[in-house]
């Protein structure tokens, strides 16, 4: 590096690279770094780290088999992972995917599996499919527009109060599967539904896999994510209230409608994650299926700079160490929710990025991005 | 005279502002109806004096978690820290506290006394979160709310990472039993009432520690320090506080305090720990926190609310076989549970009266 280039009166080249740093230097660090010292906790618990990764390696992209798989794990991460990303955009924190997800998954699969015996007739797929699936992105906005609305009307912070929407989500999940939506079958003895008819279910991509459409989807999904958020006047909206509601205010940007709009798209986007797993994947849905997307998600976004692209990335990821630990767990005995640790571990280096900056001796730019605010709603 | 009289009437409506009268009167009134339905309900298998005080025990004793997590947020936001990492900091303290007192035992060391230093190591646990959190969100200024959902992630992946790690391979070793009833002199001896008075350690000292953060907070320099450097850390610091070492050391206590939260769910409420056992108690106790205005006393109360709802759940599995026909839906447990979830929603609208956060709540101070 020359000092000409650094101290250019334009400063175009060296904020330049700090942009790359930010977005793509530091979060690979914070992978690296993680994996190391989660290799150390692996390590003190009384397991072989290197045999671990190479399971994790092996179990994520050793075959055609488990690339699918890792793709398979994705898929549910890029959309929940867009869903966080975009509150994000909004100045919003949507802890809430997990609820949202479970949500859309339920009304997708109620959609699927009663609604031809609620009319009495089967639907052609061209209806059946599109209605599930439009049922869970309905029913996925509606459980963020709530805290939406609260956030707009009230003041009351979505951080607890998408929380309290996971946990309420939960609840009257668990009571529809073990009453109302129960599989009648009787040899069904855990918490599902039945499965849904032919007509709402997405084929598999490719023969023989179970990587589904629903994977293609997300990859369309994430683009127009990105082309509303930096194409569109409402993008535009979004971002300005989240970069600096007070100025977006006097802009004349209605702030209220703005943020109850991006809880409910983030909510959609969770849903959409929940339909899809219902409608390409599992045809049904059990209790429990979801437990942990909504919180990986945030990682997910925080890893990706909350950019649809780098979202996708990360989901990759995550999607990739997920499909990997079950291999990892056979081949060395460790349990795979080590994988939550480095997660966590990822998380934290990412969030903390002066930790990362200070290690590898980084120099940090002079201005700070707002994520969220305090309770001042 | 006039200054007297004038000091007089500033405490008094500082009481009257921590007492916030509407809204005890609003968890008064809720409360008692949740005691009317399980009265109601009870009635034929019971009597009613009984059953009230079975409940109002049980009230107490599921309400400490939540007082002890309303008491940590309050001391770290009255200094400027948002902490929404308390349901985090619960979860490792039940952790650790448990996996100390089980390893003690199995090394020989009594059952009282692997329960007390049990206890002694959750609430070191907190303090060490809590640490991390003061570093994260007090030194490298990280955005605070997203500090305390990194601590929770971790809190979670530790803990359901050891857990099967160590507890599901092999000969696992036998929990101590849990912290002994306490009798209250007197008021234990009470006829049928006498069993509110019988309650566990932890849940004796969350009440203690509700007066003494009361104290602590409104009648003692290092109470004034605290809120200057919540209120306005620019001033506190020109007169010479030291706003760093306040939030550090009012983060360290209220993680102090969480871990002795985190203590009532696996040596004190029951023998053994689940993953997720927390169950977003941390969560409530912000709401309630914030319900209560920032104030101990108002804390309090809203965790007593907030532990009725879930007395209530616990009270109607009860005398479920007792619940007629018409009432059918008080017997499902997910329909039930759901009511501190909403509670707390409804708590967070303001609806009640507005309440008004630290000035520099969740801003990082730059010097």
């Amino acid at each position: 590096m020359t000092s000409a280039e650094t101290s250019s009166p334009s400063g175009t080249a060296s904020t330049f690279w700090q942009a790359i740093t930010r977005t793509v230097l530091i979060p690979v660090l914070a992978v690296f770094t993680a994996l190391i010292i989660n290799a150390f906790i692996i390590r003190i618990s009384g397991g072989d780290p290197i045999l671990a990764y190479l399971g994790l390696w092996e179990g994520a992209f050793g075959s055609p088999k488990a690339i699918s798989e890792t793709l398979v794990w994705s898929t549910p991460y890029i959309y929940a992972g867009l869903a966080v990303a975009l509150a994000f955009k909004g100045g919003l924190f949507n802890i809430g995917a997990e609820g949202q997800l479970s949500f859309g998954a339920l009304v997708a699969a109620w959609i699927g599996f009663a609604l031809p015996k609620l009319l009495g007739t089967s639907l052609p797929w061209i209806v059946h499919l599109p209605l599930a699936l439009f049922g869970g992105i309905f029913a996925g906005a509606l459980w963020g527009a709530i805290p939406g609305w609260l956030k707009a009307r009230t003041g009351g912070h979505e951080v607890i109060n998408t929380i309290m929407m996971n946990y309420i989500a939960v609840l009257i999940t668990s009571f529809l599967l073990n009453g109302p939506f129960k599989d009648p079958n009787p040899f069904n003895v855990t918490a599902r539904t039945p499965s849904i008819a032919e007509s709402a279910r997405l084929t598999p991509l490719i023969e023989g896999f179970r990587v589904h459409w629903g994977t293609v989807l997300a990859l369309v999904v994430a683009f127009a994510v990105w082309w509303f958020l930096w194409k569109t006047t409402l993008g535009f909206e979004i971002r300005t209230v989240g970069a600096n509601p007070d100025a977006a205010k006097y802009a004349g940007i209605n702030v209220s409608r703005i943020i109850v709009l991006t809880m409910s798209l983030a909510g959609g986007l969770a849903g959409m994650a929940g339909a899809i797993e219902v409608i390409a994947l599992n045809y049904r849905q059990e209790l429990g299926f979801s437990v942990g997307y909504g919180f990986d998600a945030i990682a997910i976004a925080l890893l990706g700079r909350s950019h649809p692209f780098g979202v996708v990335l990360a989901a990759l990821l995550f999607g990739a160490m997920r499909s990997g630990a079950t291999r990892m767990q056979f081949l060395t005995q460790i349990p795979v929710d080590i994988i939550s640790v480095v997660q966590a571990l990822i998380l934290l280096l990412v969030a903390a990025e002066e930790i990362v900056r200070f290690i590898y001796r980084i120099k940090a730019p002079k201005e700070t991005v707002v994520l969220t605010r305090g309770w001042g709603g | 005279m006039t200054a007297q009289t004038s000091t007089a009437g500033n405490r008094l409506r500082s009481i009257l502002r921590v007492a916030d009268l509407g809204r005890f009167g609003m968890i008064i009134l809720l409360i008692i109806v949740l005691m009317g339905v399980v009265a109601l309900v009870g009635a034929k298998e019971n009597r009613v004096e009984v059953i009230l005080a079975s409940f109002l025990a049980t009230l107490f004793s599921v309400a400490t978690p939540l007082t002890l997590g309303a008491l940590s947020g309050i001391y770290c936001e009255r200094a400027g820290v948002v902490n929404i990492a308390i349901e985090g900091l619960m979860l490792g303290a039940a952790f650790f506290g448990f996996l100390a007192s089980i390893y003690l035992k199995q090394a020989g060391v009594s059952d009282q006394a692997s329960l007390w230093l049990g206890v002694a190591a959750a609430v070191l646990t907190g303090a060490l979160f809590a640490l991390l959190h003061a570093v994260l969100s007090i030194t490298f200024k990280v955005d605070q709310i997203i500090s305390g959902t990194v601590i929770n992630i971790l809190a979670i992946g530790i803990t359901g990472y050891l857990n099967r790690q160590l507890f599901f391979q092999g000969q696992v070793p036998h929990a101590p039993g849990v912290l002994p009833v306490i009798h209250i002199p007197f008021l234990a001896d009470l006829p049928v009432f006498g069993k509110i008075f019988q309650q566990q350690p932890i849940a004796i000292t969350a009440v203690l520690l509700v007066a003494v953060t009361h104290f602590v907070l409104f009648y003692t320099p290092w109470g004034l320090h605290t809120r200057a450097v919540g209120e306005h850390p620019k001033a506190a610091d020109t007169v010479g506080i030291n706003v760093y070492f306040v939030r550090y050391a009012n983060v360290l206590i209220g993680g102090m305090i969480a871990g002795l939260g985190g203590a009532y769910f696996t040596l004190e409420s029951v023998p053994s720990f689940e993953p997720l056992m927390t169950n977003g108690r941390g969560f409530i106790s912000l709401a309630a926190m914030i319900f209560g205005n920032w104030s101990p006393f108002g804390a309090w109360a809203a965790t007593l609310l907030f532990g009725a709802a879930q007395a209530l759940q616990i009270n109607l599995q009860y005398y479920s076989t007792s619940i007629p026909e018409s009432l059918d839906f008080l017997k499902k447990s997910q329909i039930v549970g759901m009511i501190p979830y909403i509670l707390t929603m409804f708590a967070l609208t303001g609806i009640v009266g507005r309440t008004t956060p630290p000035v520099a709540d969740g801003q990082a101070y730059e010097k």
